[in-house]
């Protein structure tokens, strides 16, 4: 209201009546809405990127926490096991166990096992890995030959997906991965309660397996842990050390800037060349073995280093230095100043500069391809020096391959991924708020 | 003999070193600890190191030295007609002798002196070669006299160099030991000693950020001028053609053809669309979030951000590739447009999505330290607050803006995972968005992933790849630095 006044009172000018235009006001004040709108706009796009994201990743995968199997009697016959009356390991090991499981599926469909095609279809439904499921169970008690054992066996990738309705059903039986009469069997099994889908503990132990079912995060899992001890193990005491130093007992001259302006570099140097230099210089030239944990591990500790340097670096600079004159006071020297005091109060910023740099590390993929984890692992590394892979590169190699039943798969281990990024952070953030100190 | 029957050991008498030390000073002057020069524990500490330390660096100089150097010596052991070998030739050479020499630990001691039989020429190539057979090492035919000479060689030096390495080792450490022990005095400046070698170790630790840099460069460049012998720098930097052609069987060096101009084509292209999405986004973001949003909104939308940033590259990747680039191909065919599930368009959009964060968290601090007087002044005259940004912060902001840009187009540039999974393996001169490219680092992990002969081309361009993606980068990093420093306004 004092505006009308003001501008009733002002000179009559071009430029004053220009200026007090109402209909240019109204352009302004739209002009301005449509800024802030504007700005609304972007956050929510990427807000809702976000979702789209999370969304899709979570509904393709969910689904691969829970896997098929069959609960079936089956008689251990030891005609089949063990003709010779011979039990040792060799004859246990050589056995073929899946006759004994397409018996035991016969009789619960109330099938004839001698027909050729329906063996062939009773085949189709059953995973190649319920061999090994029976025979890792009667090598370790032989004595259940002979026997009738209620058992959860795995079903075929192919069963998995039609019970997730992954396969069309409205699709010819030609072109379709189950005939009709496979399909029957499974809706009839599926209703009897013989098909179930259980909690797929393999996801996170089995090694790597050319069929969907049988392949699992095992090997990743312990793969990206021996990575992730190699990196705590040794880019902490290094980065501290390094970032210690720079801070403290550094002079100011050229040297220093030196490596000041190479830390900062290096920080954002793009990872995939660090996978280079670990594959000249670690594997071409100190001969490590490829595809080892010990060698990601130190690829990944030379990219964290300087995340770890420099959230080290602000931990320190911000430990008053009356602290440090009160201690020089009393008679330590300079490093007993540093490590009787300094770097104790400084310790919860190191925490989570050191878990901010482990979460960077977790979900790197470029550089472990460069030096070869790109290995079909089956069996789980005993050493860091054995052949490994890591989650991320799992995901890759799950990702790039055709079968659908790997689609899940990888979403699945996706989740696995985001989840343990999420507690690491939320780690990192308690960390933070709980030892923050304000002097 | 393992690395760890050696330092197990080594760092037992370490910790003995550090009680006896203790015991002797404090033996020294009677239990009265006040007149020792130093606090009692530097004492232990001084003999500790003085045993540990020496041995464990002479350890370490000997397990980097000792492959090379056994390498040459079993080298000129090799007849004149391995020299004269082609250089695949001479490789398959190396590696049935690897192969033999990683058989030769698991032989019992039987089965070795079969094998030293025929080395020395008592025993037949065929009873060698059935006793490495029973052992697991798998040879194609049998091997000439050479390589059982050289691989039983191997073992030799290598069993020798552990023997005398274990011997010096532990010279080092007794005498170390001893030359420590009868120095231990209440006048010894204990303290003085340990805090000067605590504090070399603090420097070495910090020249390894050096020696990371300097070990990227070089080694990337080593391989690249053997690159450059091999294919000339015309061919690469200018070439328009990337076809490289692994090595088959009837060509033995195949002639590819690399050049660099469609994968630079591709980066910066899918660099552009990144930035396009990424910088009007993150920068009125930014504007919003400083200028606009309540505490609450912001405590909440700013963490939300910084997720983005926080997701793995390789989730969005598979992101790209199983939902985003078929919703891309299907809103295309809605309206007409044949856009490809793997093209610029796909992979720009998650990339530039990815970098949001780098923009908006960069430039709100920027915007954040731009003084207050300045809006004051400008809201002071009638302007409205979008005037205020458009006319007087931004142009204040600018050149820490045009920082974070460059920053993030360093970002996105380097970034490998998506654009593998997103953008496809064609390279593909176009100017279409809707096609298929690819980029730098796709085809650094193409050709890295593989077998590899590290002396084809084929496996060699990887590295001028990855040196020029190197340089790149740095370039941009030292320019934005650069322009941030001098186009920075002094308030006050």
């Amino acid at each position: 209201m004092a505006d009308e006044g003001v501008i009733a009172a002002a000179p009559q000018t071009t430029a004053a009546r220009r200026l007090n235009d109402p209909a240019l006001l109204k352009r302004r004040y739209a002009a301005e809405r449509r800024f802030q709108l504007y700005g609304l706009a972007a956050i929510l796009f990427g807000l809702g990127f976000l979702v789209l994201l999370l969304s899709s990743i979570i509904s393709n995968g969910w689904s691969s926490f829970l896997q098929t199997s069959y609960r079936l009697d089956v008689r251990l016959d030891p005609q089949v096991i063990a003709p010779d009356g011979k039990r040792d390991i060799d004859t246990l090991y050589g056995a073929d166990y899946t006759t004994l499981v397409r018996a035991a599926l016969a009789k619960t469909l109330g099938v004839d096992m001698n027909n050729r095609p329906v063996r062939r279809d009773l085949n189709g439904m059953l995973s190649r890995g319920v061999d090994v499921q029976i025979r890792d169970r009667v090598i370790a008690d032989p004595s259940l030959i002979g026997k009738t054992v209620p058992m959860w066996l795995l079903a075929h990738g192919n069963v998995d997906s039609l019970v997730k309705g992954h396969i069309d059903r409205a699709i010819p039986e030609a072109r379709r991965q189950l005939n009709n009469r496979q399909v029957e069997w499974v809706d009839k099994l599926t209703a009897d309660g013989i098909l179930q889908k259980r909690f797929n503990t393999g996801l996170f132990t089995y090694g790597a397996s050319s069929q969907p079912e049988t392949s699992g995060l095992g090997v990743a899992l312990i793969g990206s842990m021996f990575m992730m001890l190699t990196v705590v193990i040794l880019s902490v005491p290094l980065g501290v050390g390094a970032a210690a130093y720079l801070e403290e007992f550094a002079p100011k001259n050229r040297w220093t800037d030196l490596i000041e302006v190479n830390i900062n570099n290096l920080a954002a140097v793009p990872s995939i060349v660090f996978g280079l230099l670990g594959l000249a210089v670690f594997i071409n030239f100190f001969g490590l073995p490829r595809s080892a944990s010990l060698v990601g591990g130190l690829v990944l500790t030379l990219m964290t280093l300087p995340t770890i340097i420099i959230a080290t670096r602000a931990a320190i600079r911000a430990v008053p230095p009356s602290i440090r004159e009160a201690a020089l006071g009393v008679g330590a020297s300079r490093m007993q100043t540093l490590f009787h005091h300094v770097l104790p109060l400084a310790l919860p910023g190191i925490l989570t500069g050191t878990i901010i740099g482990l979460v960077q590390a977790l979900g790197e993929t470029a550089p472990l391809l460069m030096i070869g984890m790109v290995a079909f692992v089956a069996d789980y590394p005993v050493t860091p020096l054995e052949p490994a892979t890591a989650l991320p590169v799992q995901i890759y190699m799950w990702a790039t391959s055709a079968e659908r039943g790997f689609v899940e798969r990888t979403a699945g281990a996706t989740i696995v991924l985001l989840l343990f990024l999420f507690v690491m952070n939320a780690v990192a953030v308690f960390l933070r708020h709980k030892f923050e100190r304000k002097w | 003999m393992s690395v760890w029957i050696i330092v197990g050991p080594l760092l037992a008498a370490g910790f003995a070193a550090l009680l006896i030390g203790n015991a002797r000073a404090r033996a020294a002057v009677g239990g009265e600890l006040a007149n020792l020069h130093s606090r009692l524990g530097y004492y232990g500490t001084y003999l500790a190191i003085l045993t540990a330390l020496p041995a464990l660096l002479a350890l370490a100089l000997w397990l980097v030295l000792e492959r090379p150097v056994i390498d040459f010596a079993v080298g000129r052991g090799l007849p004149d007609q391995v020299r004269m070998m082609s250089t695949p030739e001479q490789t398959l050479v190396t590696g049935r002798i690897n192969s033999i020499s990683e058989g030769l630990p698991r032989l019992s001691a039987d089965d070795l002196k079969v094998v030293q039989g025929a080395r020395y020429g008592v025993r037949t190539i065929d009873d060698a070669q059935k006793v490495l057979q029973a052992n697991g090492v798998v040879l194609g035919s049998a091997p000439e006299p050479y390589i059982i000479a050289a691989a039983y060689d191997g073992l030799i030096y290598h069993n020798l160099s552990r023997q005398i390495m274990a011997g010096v080792i532990a010279l080092l450490a007794i005498g170390g030991f001893l030359f420590g022990y009868f120095r231990i005095k209440p006048r010894l400046r204990a303290r003085n000693i340990v805090e000067k070698v605590v504090l070399g170790s603090l420097i070495s630790a910090s020249t390894i950020a050096i020696l990371t840099t300097f070990g990227i460069v070089f080694s990337v460049l080593f391989e690249t001028i053997h690159f450059f012998q091999l294919v000339s720098p015309d061919n690469f930097f200018l070439g328009h053609v990337w076809d490289p052609r692994f090595a088959s069987a009837d060509n033995n060096r195949g002639e590819g053809q690399f050049g660099l101009l469609p994968l630079l084509w591709g980066t910066l292209f899918i660099s552009f669309v990144a930035l396009a999405v990424a910088v009007p986004v993150g920068l009125f973001a930014a504007i919003y979030l400083s200028e606009y949003a309540g505490p609450r909104f912001r405590a909440f939308a700013k963490p939300v951000l910084e997720i983005l940033a926080g997701i793995p590259t390789i989730v969005y990747g598979f992101f790209a590739l199983i939902t985003f680039g078929p919703l891309m191909r299907d809103i295309g065919a809605a309206v007409g447009l044949d856009i490809s599930a793997t093209s610029v368009l796909v992979a720009g959009i998650v990339m530039g999505v990815m970098i949001i964060p780098f923009v908006s968290s960069l430039s709100d601090d920027i915007i954040n330290a731009v003084p207050q007087s300045l809006r004051e002044g400008s809201l002071g005259l009638g302007a409205t607050k979008s005037e205020t940004i458009k006319r007087v912060i931004m142009p204040a902001a600018l050149p820490g803006v045009v920082g974070a840009v460059l920053l993030a187009a360093s970002r996105a540039i380097g970034e490998t995972m998506i654009v593998v999974l997103a953008a496809g393996i064609a390279a593909n001169l176009t100017l279409n968005p809707f096609e298929p490219v690819t980029t730098i680092t796709v085809k650094i992990v193409s050709q890295l992933t593989g077998d590899l002969e590290f002396t084809s081309p084929q496996t060699l361009v990887a590295f001028a790849l990855g040196l020029t993606l190197f340089v790149i980068t740095l370039a941009l990093n030292i320019y934005a630095l650069y322009i941030v420093r001098k186009y920075k306004e002094q308030y006050e």
